[in-house]
């Protein structure tokens, strides 16, 4: 049963009659703590329906982390200016305090990380923090958390789950313990799950096992999603719509198909460009993106991409381009779409199955 | 195939890594890291080596630099046994060089960067000022310009930089062996696709051959000429890199090649290749290895250990169901022991 | 910028400006610079230093002229601004004059511990196995002792006198230095960068003169800075018990031994020698954070 096509129509823009789970408009993120005020992120723009997954695409640098991150207050207050407009459901995210914070997290809005052993704690039995965690949001028994735990387990596919839950951490395999860190994240029934590069540090079978359990997941539950990584092939595995971010600014975003079959912004085109894959001739060489990513404190006015795309004119570095519309539900940041359209990237060849 | 000499044979290499007991005698046994692996490497080529985690593969890259000490088997270098009459282990090292994973923990926090790349050359005799020449030389080989990097320490360069200056460091004694050891693998997308163009560019102008280690099979399908691909310890299949890709033998590879995402979001992946986790190398299946987790598994392959054979086939895979006589249901006929073909791989 | 069509001529590069950075050190005296606490805490320690060369010279009385009509006269005295001690001396110049001896009996040990530590424990780091085993746990046992009572036994076994209880202190402080040393030690030996040395074929001598010593002496230099002042305060008792500095040598712990019997008249007086040792340990301390923290660079 394979899923159904994203026509451009069922993909919306702001425009429309449900209006979205997430909203972010605005939004900045600026970090203090340096000698110079480091801008990770300049200006997003997301939405996200209910039961839609969204991938942020981007490298080091992107800010695709950071947004991920603001979405939970994650950051050091102190050192931290936040900036623009985020709603979750009906909560105002950047004007809810302490105690309500509290409360969103894990209900509302729950993580799951990159290095699960970093994220639970190695003193406690998985089986433990899972029912800590329900009974924080939720008034119920100590043996109905323990039983909620137990159909967790079960639901993200852990062999012998009674057994698992007295396990500690350490004891378990990897694929195992990303799948404990689902559980944990899943136990108070949040309508918005955060997906920090979650497969990232996992072997090829594995990977495959977790984005499939993770698509898995939030069809039967509804979730929304927002999924971070680097790595686009998980991306298409697992997302309904994508956005590639660059020096902190959402540069295109559309449905996965779209995306990938006719991007238009330069990074998009480059980045799918650079890829290895098996299409490429023995000895040619990858086509690069020249220059490094801009120093975040000091950006340049017009788009940051400027000075590394092949398709920049005087006018791209002078004034920062605005969304163009190029499709309902596709845009692109980029004076230049024109020129783009004609390039047609290369189509990576299917997989062998 | 071509007549390519062989730079780099070995030959039944074993590791085993003990276990402490505790106090109680619990605990105890072995991990069997590296458990009976032979392949070559011929002269000019780049051999590609996959597997996931258990598997062995930075084991091996290990004991082939001898930085940890092989418990059984031999490496034979352009004819030569290292370490033996002919070939001094220092002589080895001389032409044989590796670039690790982590490029920040490979450098010297406390030495610039000419001269964590004139240390090698120092210690082979050559004299200081010589070396921070080829060292500088080296820099703008790899695309560093010496003027802004040479001074420099490593925290003030970012990852691709680094992983650079470790690639000048390892061709810093004119090696003819470069062992890269997920090299890539902590780099961004961009910066990696830039690195890997060095990485070609070196090999044909120094006229290099690589073992390239990864866990990203696209990559390694670029890179690499050959392919072997481990399993919790052994070689399980080993073969041109196109055909190993187009027509994978062995079921793990074939797994393993299906797990790849498929960049088509309307042709995605329905149902995982593989199940559970890549498992432990401290107590291994008995027989095949793989059989635990194999869709083809019969009863005999829990009792015989297959060997890396052709048998008829395109590239030798370790498998009982190409294993003439071996008593799979899918092997071919027994063949007369004339034709049977372990060809080098 | 463009990092991979090379033209640069390989043969010969000029000899023109390189881009320098600070090296480790600078950078690591340029952090120290910015932190104000551990600045003030520098200048105590300079001032101290300063008394302790020139103290004999500053001093405004004879440290050693008593008066038996000028006993434990208080505070603020005429001609005596921090008082008299038991003898009748000017406290002041007593003081002054101290800096000398308990200086030196708080920083020469851990100077010859750190030389020592150092040796020990990173043979035993680098080496490991059967070498690191039977080093590190014949210190152990050195280490299992409080270091007072260490202190003591070995002064009281060596009889008393400054000397002695340099060489006692110099014992007590070998085991945590050389624990800290062949701790740092074994971490970066595990490094990669030291993998690649080995793998370049380097031998032993080489890779720990040019890798391992310039990444371990620092955190290990670090360590044995915040031991000074244990070292002042186990001097000063081993004063106090008689088994150090003889009087009437000026030194704070002997001092604080003498004065004992006037707390009950002037314990203004009686206290101001541990003042000394308060202060003095206080900026050793506060340095070596500073020196800590400043030295945790990150990338």
């Amino acid at each position: 049963m394979t899923q159904p096509s994203n026509t451009p129509d069922a993909t919306t823009s702001m425009h429309t009659a449900e209006a979205p789970f997430v909203d972010i408009r605005g939004l900045t993120v600026t970090f203090t703590a340096g000698r110079k005020p480091v801008r990770a992120v300049d200006g997003v723009d997301l939405q996200v329906k209910r039961g839609e997954v969204v991938a942020l695409i981007g490298e080091s640098g992107s800010g695709k982390s950071v947004t991920l991150r603001s979405l939970l207050r994650l950051h050091t207050p102190r050192h931290t200016k936040m900036g623009g407009q985020m709603r979750v459901g009906e909560h105002d995210v950047l004007a809810l305090s302490p105690s309500a914070l509290a409360d969103y997290r894990g209900r509302v809005a729950s993580m799951i990380f990159q290095e699960p052993l970093l994220a639970l704690d190695p003193v406690y039995p998985v089986g433990a923090q899972i029912v800590e965690s329900i009974r924080r949001h939720e008034n119920v028994s100590a043996a109905q958390a323990q039983q909620r735990a137990l159909e967790l387990f079960e639901r993200v596919r852990i062999p012998s789950p009674e057994r698992r839950l007295q396990a500690y951490p350490h004891e378990m395999s990897g694929g195992m313990r990303q799948r404990a860190m689902i559980a944990l994240a899943l136990a108070c029934r949040p309508q918005l799950l955060l997906a920090d590069e979650p497969t990232t540090a996992l072997d090829a079978t594995v990977q495959i096992q977790i984005l499939l359990l993770l698509r898995e997941l939030q069809r039967d539950l509804g979730l929304a999603v927002v999924f971070v990584t680097h790595d686009i092939g998980a991306a298409v595995e697992v997302a309904d719509r994508i956005a590639v971010m660059y020096a902190g600014r959402i540069v295109e975003e559309g449905p996965a198909r779209t995306l990938i079959r006719e991007p238009r912004h330069p990074y998009t085109l480059a980045l799918l460009k650079s890829r290895a894959h098996g299409a490429l001739a023995k000895g040619s060489r990858l086509e690069t993106i020249g220059g490094a990513p801009p120093d975040l404190s000091a950006l340049p006015p017009g788009c940051a991409f400027a000075e590394r795309c092949a398709w920049a004119q005087d006018g791209c570095r002078q004034s920062a381009p605005e969304p163009v519309l190029l499709a309902p539900g596709h845009q692109a940041r980029c004076f230049r779409t024109d020129a783009t359209k004609a390039t047609a990237p290369t189509v990576p060849t299917p997989a062998p199955h | 195939m071509s007549s390519a000499s062989t730079l780099l044979e070995v030959r039944g290499l074993v590791k085993h890594f003990p276990l402490k007991k505790d106090m109680l005698g619990r605990g105890g046994g072995v991990v069997r890291a590296v458990d009976g692996v032979d392949f070559t490497v011929r002269a000019g080529e780049t051999l590609g080596v996959v597997g996931e985690s258990g598997c062995g593969k930075s084991t091996t890259a290990r004991l082939l630099m001898n930085l940890i000490a092989p418990d059984r088997g031999d490496i034979i270098f352009d004819g030569a046994a290292v370490g033996g009459r002919d070939l001094s282990l220092k002589a080895f090292r001389r032409q044989a060089q590796m670039v690790f994973q982590d490029s920040y923990a490979s450098l010297n926090p406390r030495l610039t960067i000419e001269d964590s790349i004139a240390f090698a050359p120092q210690v082979h005799g050559l004299p200081y000022q010589q070396a921070v020449e080829r060292a500088r030389d080296l820099l703008a080989r790899v695309g560093l310009e010496p003027r802004r990097f040479a001074e420099r320490y490593p925290h003030e360069l970012s990852g691709g930089q680094r992983q650079r200056v470790n690639i000048a460091r390892a061709l810093a004694l004119q090696p003819r062996l470069v062992i890269l050891d997920e090299a890539v693998s902590a780099l961004d997308k961009s910066v990696e696709a830039q690195v890997l163009n060095l990485l070609l560019d070196l090999k044909d102008e120094f006229g290099l051959t690589y073992v390239f280690i990864s866990h990203d099979l696209n990559v390694v399908r670029y890179m690499s000429d050959r392919v072997m691909v481990m399993y919790l310890g052994q070689v399980v299949e080993v073969g041109e890199a196109e055909a190993l890709f187009e027509a994978p033998r062995h079921p793990y590879t074939r797994a393993l090649l299906s797990s790849i995402p498929s960049m088509d979001p309307d042709r995605r992946t329905e149902v995982p290749p593989l199940a559970g986790d890549p498992p432990n190398p401290i107590n291994p299946p008995s027989g095949c290895r793989f059989h635990t987790r194999c869709s083809q598994a019969q009863p005999v392959c829990a009792q015989r250990v297959p060997t890396l054979t052709t048998g008829g086939g395109s590239h030798p895979v370790a498998c009982l169901m190409f294993e003439p006589g071996s008593g799979h249901t899918a092997a071919p006929a027994s063949v007369p022991a004339a034709s049977l073909a372990t060809e080098g791989a | 910028m463009n990092m991979l069509n090379i033209t640069v001529d390989p043969r010969k590069v000029p000899e023109v400006a390189f881009e320098r950075s600070p090296g480790y050190w600078q950078t690591v005296g340029g952090r120290l610079l910015r932190d104000k606490v551990a600045m003030g805490a520098a200048l105590v320690v300079l001032g101290l230093l300063v008394l302790a060369v020139f103290g004999p010279m500053l001093a405004p009385a004879d440290p050693y002229k008593a008066s038996m009509l000028s006993r434990l006269k208080p505070i603020g005295f005429e001609g005596h601004p921090l008082g008299t001690d038991e003898l009748g001396r000017d406290l002041l110049s007593r003081l002054m004059v101290g800096t000398r001896l308990s200086l030196f009996m708080g920083i020469t040990p851990v100077v010859c511990a750190f030389f020592l530590g150092s040796l020990i424990g990173i043979v035993a780091g680098f080496a490991g196995g059967p070498l690191n085993t039977a080093l590190m746990r014949t210190i152990d046992v050195f280490y299992a002792f409080p270091s007072v009572l260490l202190a003591i036994a070995l002064s009281g076994a060596l009889g008393a006198g400054i000397t002695n209880s340099l060489i006692s202190l110099t014992v007590v402080f070998i085991p945590p230095i050389a624990r800290v040393a062949e701790s740092v030690t074994t971490q970066i030996r595990g490094r990669d960068f030291v993998e690649a040395a080995r793998a370049s074929g380097a031998g032993a001598f080489t890779i720990v003169r040019v890798h391992v010593l310039g990444n371990v002496l620092g955190p290990i230099f670090v360590y044995a800075t915040s031991l000074i002042a244990v070292s002042m305060i186990l001097a000063s008792g081993l004063s106090f018990l008689g088994l150090g500095v003889k009087p009437p040598e000026p030194e704070w712990g002997l001092m604080l031994n003498t004065l004992r019997t006037a707390i009950y008249t002037q314990p203004a007086i009686a206290a101001l020698p541990g003042v000394m040792i308060f202060v003095t340990s206080i900026a050793f301390n506060l340095l070596s954070d500073g020196l800590r923290s400043a030295m945790e660079i990150k990338s």
